[in-house]
This record gives C-alpha cells, structure tokens and sequence, in this order.
C-alpha cells in the first residue's frame, strides 16, 4: 500500500529560500573536484583513442611507450576483465556489463571515434600524453553509419556481430537494430478513418551533448588489500560503484567510491568512464592513478543524447477533439544499445488524452558515442515531433492551439500511450496559469524594421522516478543535526534534504549540516537522476527526522520520568501530554542529551514505485533577422506543475536551466559529422551553446498541485523543462516568417534557407 | 602538450635570437591565447615559448598626428579603452572589442590576432581597410608588410624563422572617413565569424559622396580578403541605397567561402552582401560624424 499525504500550507521552513550550505564553497574555491584530487605518489593516466569511427584493430604495439621514462603501466584491451553480458538497472536506464567494458575500451573493433585502444599511466599528464603518442596501432578502417537511417539499410556496415536484436520479440541477427517495441491501444485505424483533421509529418534531429563544464575525471587506488578506492564527478556514488565493480569483476564491497563535488552532469554523469580504467592502471603501476579528460573527447567519447527521426501522425474530430495517433521513433543508440525508446513511448502523448494510439521505437545502432542519459532521455525528442504536429494540426483546422491543449489535456485517469493511468497531474492547472499568465496576455511587440517576430508555445513532460534512497541523522550538543544522505548534489539538493529535516524537527535550514556520503557512510542510494533526489532522498530525510523524534521523545520520557507515548512534538518542542506547561525545546534538550542516554540518531530509507508525473508549458517569444536568419529569444516563460517547491530559488534554477539546454538545442546545438564518422566541432567553441549574452530573464511560473505521495507534495522538477522549449521555438518561428521547420538545430542557416 | 622552454626577452634582438636558434619549434607568445591553446592540442611542438611582453618597444601604444602605432604585444583592452582611438580608429575598435571575451581581451591583441592569420580574425580585416601596416624586425633589419598581404593562407604568414613582428602602424584617416566592422556569428559573444566584413569610406566633403572607399573580408576565403573591386567601384558615386546595394553584391561576388560547419557557401555569401551593405551604412554615418 503506496502512503498518500494531505497537502499543507503551514511550513515553516519548505517555501523559504536559505543560502545554499555549498554556496561558501564554491563561490571561494574550495569545493573539492575531481580535478583538484591530490594524493601521496599520484601519477596521471591518459588513453590512447581511436582516429577512426569504425575499424578492425590489427595489431597494437605498446613497447615504445612501455619504455620512456616515467611511465608506469600501459594496458589495453587485453587488460579488461571478460565482463558478462548482463542487464543491470541503473535507474534511469540499464546498463550491459560487457558492452559498458568495451565502451571503455576496445576489444578488437573500435566501434567510434574516440574510442580508447589503450590507456598510459606516467609520473605526470605530459609524459602520459607523450607515451600515448608513441602507441602505435594497425587499424583496417571499415565504412561507418552516422544515422538511423542508412544503419537500417539492407548493406548497413554491421557495428556488433553477435548483437541479436528484439524486433517485436522477434530474434534477429546481422542488424544494427537492438529493439523495435510497440505499444498500441484502441482503433488506430477506425480512428483515422473517422478523423475530420488529420496531419502526418517527419522531424529530424542531430545528437547534442549535455555540455556539462567540467569533464569527466577519475583517481583510483587499487591496495595490496585489493580494495579500490576511486574518487570522481559522478551522479550516483552506489550506481557507479555497481558498474565499477562489474566491469571490474569484483565484489561491490571491494569498491569505495568517494563522490567529489560535480560540475555538471545532467544524466551524463550516471555512465562510468575513466573510473575502471584508472583502478586497472593503479593496479599494474601500485600508485593512485588520476584521470581528467579532455574536452574533445567529452563531445566525441561520453553521453550525447540520441539524433531522431520520428514520423507522427495525428486525428481530430470535427470538433477539436484528438481522436488517433501514431508515432514511428527511430533513436541513435551509439555504439552500444540502449537508445531510450522507453521513456520516449512513454512520453509522446503524455500530454493528451487520446483514445487510439500506437507507437512504434526502434533502437539503433550508430558509429557514434553511446548515448547516456540527459534531462528527461528521449522526451525532448518526442515533444518537438508531437507539439510542432499539434500546432500543425491547428494551424490547418484554424484552432486556437492554447485552448485546444487545454481541451485534449490528460488528466487523472488518462491513459498514457504506454498504458499506464495517470494518477493526479497538473496539466490542465498548468495550461489554465498559461492562459492567465503575463506573458501569454501581453502582446508580442512589433519588430523593428527587416525582422520579424512569433510566439510558441508548447507542452513538456516527464514521469519522474522514485527508487531507494537512505539518510542518517545525528544530534550534535549544540542543538544542530548531521545529515548524511547518498544523493550526490548537482542542483543544490543538499539543502532541500536540510530543509525536510529542519521542518520536521522544527529548527532552521542551517541548523542541519548535510553531507553526501560515500559509499562506506550512508546505505545504498540511486542516481541523482529522473528527477527524483528530492522526491526520494526528501523523503528518507523526513523519515529520517520523524525516527529521530521518536528517539529525542524516549530522552525526554528519561528526563521528566514519564512513558515516551506522553511526549507530544510540536514545531521543534516536546510537552507533555499530561502537563502541558512541562516543555523543552529541541536545543536545549540536545544539549542535556550526555546525560539522557547519549548520542541520538536515526536513520531513514524509502524504495518508491511512483513519483508523481510532471508537466510544463513555456511560452516563447522570437524575433528574426529576415536577411542573416539569425534568431533571438527576446521574451520566454516557463510554467510548470511542481508539486510543492521546497526551495523555490533553486526549483526556478531548475526550470531556468531546462529551458536554456532546450534552446540551445533548438537553435545552434548539434553533433556536426563529417563523412568519415568524425565530429567536426568537438569543442565549446564551435559546439553552440547558448551563453548569457544569448538569453533573455527565463520567467517562471511555478503552478503548485502537491504529489500526494511525497509528506511535502514534491514532484520531481529538473527534467520537465529541456522537453517544451524545442517545439515552442519552433512553432514561434513559424509564426514569424511562415514557414515551419522540421529539423534541429534551427539555426540561421536553415532559416535562410527556409526564408528563400 | 610537449614540454618547452619560456623565454622572456628584454629587446627585439634577444627575441630574434631565440628565435633564429630553435627555428620553427619557437614562437613568439604576446596574449598566448591561440598559441597556448595551439600547443596543448599538440598542433604545435615547441621547444621554447618567447614571450613578448617585457620587450618595451612591442608593448608601445601611441596615438599622433601620423597616426596610431600598435605594439606587437598590446592587449585589446588598451586599445578600445583609449579615447582617441575610439574617437579616430572605430573600425579598429570593432574588432578589437569582440575578439574572444573579456577575460580574453585583457590578455590577447591585435598583432598576436594578426599573426594567428585565421580566415575570420576579427582584428585583420579592421587593419586592412584602415591600410595598415606591419613592421617586422629580423637579424637582417626592419621591414615593412601592408596588412593585406601578410596572411598567406590559414594560419600562415609572410613570418620566416627568426621574424617578429613588433607593431601594426595604422595611418591618420583623413577628413570625412569613417569606418566599421561587424560579423556574422550564431551567438551574441564568443564566437568566431560565420563571415565578417570591414568597411572604410572617405567621402567627399559635403559627405554625399564617396571619395574612396576600402572593404575587406573575413571567413570567406583562406585569409581576411581585400575586395578591392567592391571598395573601388563606390569612387565617384552617390551615397544612396542604389550605389551601396551594389557595392554589397560586388563583395557576394569577391567571397570565395567554403561549406563547413560554420556555414555554407551560400549562406557565406548572403552574409557578406548584408553586412556590406550594412558595414557602408555605418561607415557613412560615422564619416558624417
């Protein structure tokens, strides 16, 4: 039985904006990083990539690296233990031991640019880079597959020979395809035949990459005890630990991971990288080993998220009621399979209520990196496909396309197109704020001469994720508390923890100390991923502090000589039932508590099934240079249904940044390959991100309907906003000059051309 | 990055001399940031890094009634922070004051710009339209390169071993010239040109008329280009919309761009015809004052 909670509006520390506990930190520097590790007798590992996207590797010859001076190990494929092929879940999506191994490192094939063929371990980075350089290695270079759709092709170059692929539950072999699910439900075909409006159009879009600004990084030790520390930039301290320990072939308790602080991540930091490699060259060499990558290789070797092509097809009654869709979603996978066909199908139509549907994905192999997660895997894709089609859809039957997201919005009961009923969603408070909002009510301004401007608008969503969390607390004399929790922070999640902890127990957000712990101080924690740290370690810190309380009431039952069910708790003061005016705060009774039993803890740990879904609108304002085809957002708002915001500063934070990655993803992002299967702009400057210079104030507007399975209402929020902005954008832009584009990035270029 | 020597000579002669010594594994370091960026990459091996920065002559700035000398090694910042080259070299400020961004600006300079030779420097192309003129010192002497004719292809120079250069001498305009440059980029700051253009006019003195009129390109060819043709056809002619929006697609004509990920041929040269015509606009105005 799932626990609901009754929403509340009394708080009196959720809703409030403390200073972050890490501000201090890192605003001065002294937040620890990856690269600022330093141990006793660290040396530095480099890899050894391939030029190639896809080739047969003939021979690797290491001798002259293994002689220069000042090198401690060189390992290569060879060095890799034999992981088995096995599904692992990792929280936001599965991980395979032996394809996550020879991603790391290449077996005979390489299977992408970039890929590493060997790694070098020397007493500093230049000697490892100039021992790399001396590696020399006899490749026969195979034709590569850069899209989903020549990987598809009869006389396809096939990446992974012994790949069976599941098409339908089908075995098939010799293919690039790993997967072809279906979900279908009602009469599609009925449906359609019936439709008074129908549209079917094709979207395409270019892989992009978290950009995440600090890079991958790794320092290991593997001791004489065979025990392997490893410190690093990850987003799951225990995911990571699983997957070293898998790839490594040992038990999980012979690993410690230490997360550090992390610059970065938005789901690209849930994969490993460095980490096994850097515990296999301290083995060989006996030293810690450290690991930092570079930035290229970060575009060409980690987490980018899947190109598409998706082809979407939609049915409406005469009356402005969507009756039928299909969607066909081919994603690039990368090297490895695992293209997040899943969350898209879950997705697609979350927004709407449709009777008949059907939707077909397919994961595809590509000769490109494996993708990883980033913000809300495979949702964006869909919405752009979806939205842009639903304002199609409206632009022909001449339906206002606001009002007409409101009368098809799913609610509590839809069925979501994956099967799955909604249980209480915002989507229809969410598109009612849209319509009342300022924004939305003021008008779009006229352009100055040679430009021209457009509104959009256009609905995201993401399901959120809850999994196990654990949270300890400790009572310090001076009436503060510890808390450790296993949530490594990339969003400031270390205070929202504080926050639930201090509300229960009725002190300030700074009178908790949180602390993310390793994998040897806190129990087993998932990902900080799928938006669900908040939701999930939140709510192992409020139970966490409620155990707490039970043992602080046993203290003072010790203190007034009375039976603990006599003691009442009320915003951070204990009385007693029998006498009322007989109270003792929480600080004062930390204080005494050396001589009530000693030191005070607890401990709190959930594994939660459902989330609780979250939905967003944004609106988009553009404006549109007719003669270069240059873009500006000159006015956005986001609104979004986040449950209860514990931290509103930082749950704007949140949907701030959604919407910047989804311009930037709109507009200018993209992996830019040349023919050869190489990407032509791995690096900051000719990979476009948006800067502030790029980017107007994101307005937000923060609709609360409180999750009823969270103590506080909390819905995951940090996914949601990367989905709308790509099909608002492009709906804005059709609205300035007419035309409608299918295709990311929506860059000048293509409106050029588009304006010709 | 391979392990090289840094060297911080006094004078023009000791710099020559490192220089001369280690022969193409050396080069002179003004702001470092493209040279710094180039050997972490590995596109340069070098043994030794010579830093400019404590040789007096190439740390000169100076503003006279011949016009503006700017040493080898002065920063961006110096340059559009100093009012009378605002005042009298505004083109030139237009480059200097989006190359790269802030942090970049205060480290990196024109002459460490020109010497990159990238096809968009934003520096070059400024330089070009105002006539300027490089000064290169060697162990055989002084000479003297227009701008124009210094970048010989991408990133490659009339520098042989043991040159350096140690100013950019830019000659006073005249009365009733102005000058601008802009660029294209898919950004708004940090970015490198999709295409760019530098315009210099010098009309006559009832400011109707074009006198003389210089236009370079930048990103549309394997150097900054100057389009002669393009700046020689506004001699004589009216400033109106007609004669501009014909010098603009004379410099469609002179760019000879390539399709890469910045940008295509064709959206090159649209690019180039807009701001043409836009960069003219400019100049007049400011010529106009």
């Amino acid at each position: 039985m799932v626990a609901t909670f009754e929403p509340k509006t009394d708080y009196k520390v959720v809703g409030t904006r403390p200073i972050r506990h890490d501000g201090y930190d890192k605003v001065t520097g002294r937040a620890i990083y990856g690269g600022d590790m330093k141990l006793p007798g660290l040396i530095w590992g480099v890899c050894v990539r391939s030029p190639h996207a896809h080739a047969n590797i003939k021979s690797i010859d290491t001798t002259a690296a293994e002689a220069m001076d000042g090198v401690f190990a060189v390992i290569t494929g060879a060095d890799m233990p034999k992981a088995p092929s096995k599904l692992v879940d990792l929280g936001e999506g599965n991980i395979n031991f032996k394809w996550a191994s020879n991603k790391l490192m290449a077996d005979d094939k390489v299977l992408y640019r970039g890929h590493p063929v060997a790694a070098i371990a020397a007493v500093d980075r230049y000697t490892a880079e100039e021992a790399a350089r001396k590696v020399t290695v006899e490749y026969e270079v195979l034709p590569s597959v850069t899209n989903v759709v020549d990987a598809l092709k009869e006389d396809a170059p096939i990446l992974l020979e012994d790949l069976v692929g599941d098409d339908l539950g089908e075995d098939v072999t010799n293919t690039n395809m790993a997967a072809h699910v279906r979900h279908e439900f009602g009469d599609v075909e009925g449906a359609f035949a019936s439709a008074a409006h129908t549209i079917e159009r094709e979207y395409n879009m270019q892989m992009v990459h978290q950009g995440y600004i600090e890079p991958q990084n790794a320092t290991a030790m593997w001791d004489e005890e065979d025990r392997i520390k490893v410190w690093t930039s990850t987003q799951g301290a225990f995911p990571a630990r699983t997957q070293i320990a898998g790839i490594l072939q040992v038990d999980v308790s012979r690993v410690k991971v230490t997360p550090l602080e992390i610059g970065g991540g938005f789901g690209g930091k849930i994969p490993v990288y460095f980490e096994p490699l850097a515990a296999i060259l301290s083995k060989k060499s006996q030293r810690p080993v450290k690991m930092v990558m570079e930035r290229s290789a970060v575009f060409e070797t980690t987490g980018p998220t899947p190109g598409a092509r998706m082809i979407i097809k939609l049915g409406a009654d005469a009356n402005g009621k969507l009756t039928a869709a299909t969607a066909d979603i081919w994603f690039e996978a990368g090297a490895n399979p695992g293209a997040f066909i899943g969350p898209a199908a879950m997705c697609v139509y979350a927004p709407y209520e449709i009777a008949n549907t059907r939707i077909d994905g397919w994961d595809v192999l590509v000769n490109k990196p494996k993708v990883a997660p980033y913000r809300a895997p495979g949702s964006p894709q869909v919405a752009f496909a979806m939205e842009s089609a639903i304002d199609e859809l409206c632009e022909n039957a001449g339906w206002d396309s606001l009002q007409f997201r409101i009368d098809n919005a799913s609610k509590e009961g839809t069925r979501r197109g994956d099967g799955v009923l909604f249980s209480k969603i915002g989507m229809q408070e969410v598109l009612e704020a849209v319509k009342t909002s300022d924004h939305w009510n003021s008008p779009l301004g006229d352009a100055p001469a040679g430009k021209a401007r457009g509104r959009g608008i256009a609905n995201g969503y993401w399901f959120n994720i809850g999994l196990k969390s654990s949270a300890n607390l400790a009572v310090n004399s001076d009436g503060t508390v510890q808390l450790t929790e296993g949530s490594t922070d990339i969003g400031g999640s270390r205070t929202a923890m504080a926050m639930h902890v201090a509300e229960v127990l009725g002190i300030g957000a700074h009178d908790v100390r949180p602390t993310v712990g390793d994998t040897e101080s806190i129990g087993y924690t998932d990902v900080t991923g799928g938006s669900r740290t908040t939701y999930a370690t939140g709510y192992a810190c409020w139970l966490a502090a409620n155990n707490l309380v039970d043992v602080l009431k046993e203290r003072v039952a010790i203190l007034w000589d009375i039976n603990s069910d006599d003691v009442d708790f009320n915003d951070g003061v204990f009385s007693s039932k029998a006498e009322a005016e007989k109270t003792i705060g929480f600080k004062e009774l930390a204080g005494k508590l050396d001589d009530l039993g000693g030191p005070a803890n607890s401990t709190g740990s959930v594994d939660l099934e459902s989330a609780g879904d979250g939905f967003g609108t944004h609106i988009a304002d553009v404006e549109i240079d007719l003669a270069t085809g240059k873009t500006d957002i000159v006015r956005y708002t986001v609104v979004q249904d986040v449950g209860t915001a514990i931290h509103p500063a930082y749950v704007e934070g949140q949907l701030q940044g959604g919407a910047v990655q989804g311009i930037g993803w709109a507009l200018n992002e993209e992996y830019f390959m040349l023919d050869d299967g190489r990407m032509a702009n791995s690096s900051f400057l000719d990979y476009r991100m948006p800067t502030t210079l790029d980017l107007p104030l994101i307005d937000t507007v923060m609709v609360e309907v409180p999750n009823p399975l969270h103590p506080y209402g909390v819905r995951g929020v940090g996914e949601t906003p990367i989905c709308p902005p790509i099909p608002a954008i492009a709906n804005a832009i059709k609205e300035a000059i007419g035309t409608r584009l299918y295709e990311t990035p929506m860059n000048a270029g293509s409106i050029l051309k588009a304006l010709k | 990055m391979h392990p090289f020597a840094y060297v911080a000579p006094g004078t023009v002669d000791e710099a020559i001399a490192v220089l001369n010594e280690h022969g193409d594994r050396a080069r002179p370091m003004a702001g470092g940031t493209d040279l710094l960026v180039k050997a972490r990459a590995n596109v340069w091996e070098l043994d030794a890094v010579v830093d400019i920065k404590n040789i007096p002559e190439l740390m000169n700035l100076s503003v006279g009634s011949d016009g503006l000398s700017i040493g080898a090694g002065v920063p961006c910042y110096e340059v559009y922070e100093n009012s009378e080259i605002v005042a009298d070299y505004p083109g030139i400020v237009d480059g200097a004051s989006i190359i790269g961004g802030i942090q970049i600006q205060s480290r990196a300079g024109l002459g460490g710009n020109l010497c990159n030779a990238a096809p968009s420097g934003d520096g070059i192309c400024p330089l070009i339209v105002y006539s300027a003129v490089a000064r290169i010192a060697s162990s055989s002497g002084i000479r003297e390169v227009p701008v124009e004719d210094f970048c010989t292809g991408p990133s490659q120079t009339v520098l042989e071993t043991g040159d350096l250069l140690v100013s950019i001498e830019v000659p006073k305009p005249a009365a009733n010239s102005g000058a601008a440059y802009t660029r294209f980029i898919p950004r708004n700051e940090m970015d490198i040109a999709v295409a760019g253009v530098g315009v210099f006019v010098q009309l006559d003195s009832s400011g109707q008329n074009f006198e003389s009129a210089r236009i370079a390109l930048a990103s549309v060819g394997p150097t900054p280009i100057l389009a002669a043709t393009t700046g020689n056809s506004l001699a004589g002619k009216p400033v109106n919309d007609e004669s501009i929006a014909a010098a603009a697609s004379l410099a469609r004509d002179a760019a000879t761009p390539i399709t890469d990920m910045r940008g295509t041929i064709e959206q090159r040269k649209q690019l180039v015809e807009v701001l043409t015509g836009r960069m003219i606009k400019q100049a007049v105005e400011r010529a106009r004052g």
